[in-house]
């Protein structure tokens, strides 16, 4: 009987806890297929008496006057995070396998000092970037953010790739040299596979910071020739009003690759996050 | 060219190193240089104009940002404690049921692919006066007053807090639901059949096997307490009255709404060296517990 009101007790409670998880997203979702006037209605009506896909369609009509050219701004988002986290990966890859395979001078140092590095917040950054970036005319301009994007996710792509390369027994390498095989063919044939996943996961890390990204990118970027979905998203707010449906539908542009992609890979990003921290 | 790399290694981390002094240290420090001028945006010229300690004299004088620089404390001791007794209670809960984990699981992950700016919006929209779905969901229960919950001095900072907890419990329940799944079974069943209780059990087998994983997951965590400021940028803008003002927000106020750049790359000094300070805690913390766990 005890046992039956305890296992009543924590389903009820799981439930609430999945319950406050969900309802927010789940109503920005509802809010963006319904038009504003009946978010606006008072008392509220919980379920949508017509469905419209309007702010869709304003967002992505090519023709004629949009308000908000969010098609561009999701341009310029996957250009930017896909090419940053590509770059980032190739070099986090290199310095996680330093770290993981060889023994040098001052390693524990520079490990933390990546890590360090990675802690400045993105608002203390952006101040003396602005001021860099607008001398060397990279302000509103794609290469600037990548620039700032992949310095961003160096450090932390070191620490997952690190992890994921220690899983690795290191004599599947020596066998392989033994074999005839040079340490980079052993690399890149027996190593690099088996890493696989795990730098996978680590790349999907990357992109979804560069993809969320707001407080650099607020400052670097100026028009729509490079600004992103997050920043775009402001576009919905002036000072007075805020076109509450718009902003909904813009948020729904934007989770939804990120919904798809954490799914994919959340198994190793899990065991990439604990592999890396826990064997020194 | 690889025998070259095994002997020194450090080949394979420099073009880390270039990137994070081409975008981090280089301009952190002409930031420290900045914060010794006096200048602003709109005169270029006074870059070179210095003024040795004046903008940190100033900043100890400045009771406004000592203010913000305590809110910002109070605000971050507050929501890491949170998180990690939520994200521990979650996992403890998670861990117990058998049936649809994975399911739990990922829902759980739920919130760690929101942008922060989209968590600040979302809760902006949530507890909005008028057209609030908490308001709302109020109403029906005969609250017909709107209540202010972006406007009151303490709703306001109650609900950043809401929001940010929210955005931030999962990568704790996800890591140390890890670290539960991880743990032997047999001292846990020899500890019963010694007649520890639960409670027992768990100050003495479970915690410390879940120190490495608190630590990750606070290492983790600790990199991002400046991105906050995406969220009360959104929600409430610091305002109303500089009532929820950060230090980050009031950062970004200084330097390009009033465009003293001097002031607020001083101010940016003290916000990165509470951010270092953070990570460097718990790293070397996350060292410790990991040395344990290894002997």
């Amino acid at each position: 009987m005890n046992k039956k009101i305890k296992k009543i007790i924590s389903w009820v409670l799981t439930f609430i806890i999945m319950f406050i998880i969900c309802v927010p997203g789940i109503w920005v979702f509802i809010s963006a297929f319904r038009p504003n006037p009946e978010i606006l209605s008072k008392p509220a009506n919980w379920w949508p008496d017509v469905w419209t896909l309007y702010q869709f369609t304003q967002m992505f009509s090519i023709k004629g006057y949009v308000s908000v050219p969010a098609f561009q701004y999701l341009m310029n988002s996957i250009v930017i995070s896909l090419t940053s986290t590509v770059i980032a990966i190739t070099i986090g890859m290199m310095g996680g396998y330093a770290f993981a395979r060889f023994n040098f001078k001052g390693k524990n140092s520079i490990f933390l000092g990546l890590m360090l590095a990675r802690a400045v917040p993105g608002i203390s950054l952006s101040l003396p970037l602005f001021i860099i970036w607008a001398k060397l005319g990279l302000i509103n301009t794609s290469i600037g953010v990548i620039l700032v994007y992949v310095a961003m996710n160096v450090p932390f792509t070191i620490w997952l790739t690190d992890g994921f390369f220690r899983q690795i027994p290191k004599e599947m390498s020596e066998v392989a040299r033994t074999d005839g095989c040079t340490r980079f063919q052993a690399f890149w044939n027996v190593e690099l596979p088996l890493a696989g996943p795990g730098i996978a996961a680590a790349g999907i890390f990357a992109f979804l910071l560069s993809w969320n990204e707001y407080a650099l990118a607020s400052v670097l970027t100026r028009t729509m020739k490079s600004k992103t979905l997050p920043i775009g998203m402001m576009d919905y707010l002036s000072e007075f009003t805020i076109n509450w449906a718009g902003m909904c539908a813009i948020a729904v542009v934007m989770i939804i690759p990120a919904v798809i992609l954490t799914f994919i890979v959340q198994k190793h990003l899990v065991s990439g996050l604990t592999f890396g921290g826990v064997k020194g | 060219m690889f025998r070259k790399i095994s002997r020194s290694p450090i080949i394979l981390i420099l073009p880390a190193i270039i990137a994070i002094s081409l975008v981090v240290i280089i301009p952190l420090i002409f930031s420290l240089y900045t914060s010794f001028t006096s200048y602003k945006l709109t005169r270029p010229d006074s870059l070179y104009n210095f003024v040795g300690f004046r903008n940190y004299e100033r900043l100890l004088d400045n009771s406004k940002f000592w203010v913000a620089f305590g809110r910002t404390i109070i605000f971050l001791t507050i929501a890491l404690n949170l998180e990690l007794l939520l994200g521990l209670g979650i996992a403890l809960l998670i861990n117990k049921i058998t049936w649809g984990q994975r399911t739990l699981r990922t829902i759980m992950m739920f919130p760690m692919m929101f942008s922060p700016i989209l968590v600040g919006f979302q809760w902006k929209y949530i507890f909005n006066d008028n057209i609030g779905l908490l308001n709302n969901f109020l109403y029906l229960f005969g609250y017909q007053s709107a209540i202010p919950w972006l406007i009151d001095k303490y709703l306001a900072m109650g609900s950043i807090l809401a929001a940010e907890i929210w955005a931030n419990t999962a990568i704790f329940s996800i890591l140390l639901l890890a670290g539960l799944m991880g743990i032997p079974k047999d001292p846990i069943e020899a500890a019963r059949v010694d007649g520890c209780n639960s409670w027992q059990v768990f100050k003495n087998i479970t915690l410390p096997f879940l120190m490495p994983f608190i630590f990750i997951a606070l290492t983790i965590r600790s990199l991002d307490v400046g991105r906050a400021y995406d969220i009360v940028h959104i929600m409430t803008g610091g305002g109303p009255a500089m009532r929820t003002e950060l230090i980050w927000t009031m950062i970004g106020r200084v330097g390009y709404k009033d465009a003293n750049m001097g002031m607020a790359n001083a101010m940016s000094y003290v916000s990165i060296i509470l951010s270092i300070a953070f990570t460097y805690y718990f790293f070397t913390k996350l060292k410790a517990a990991r040395q344990e766990l290894g002997n």
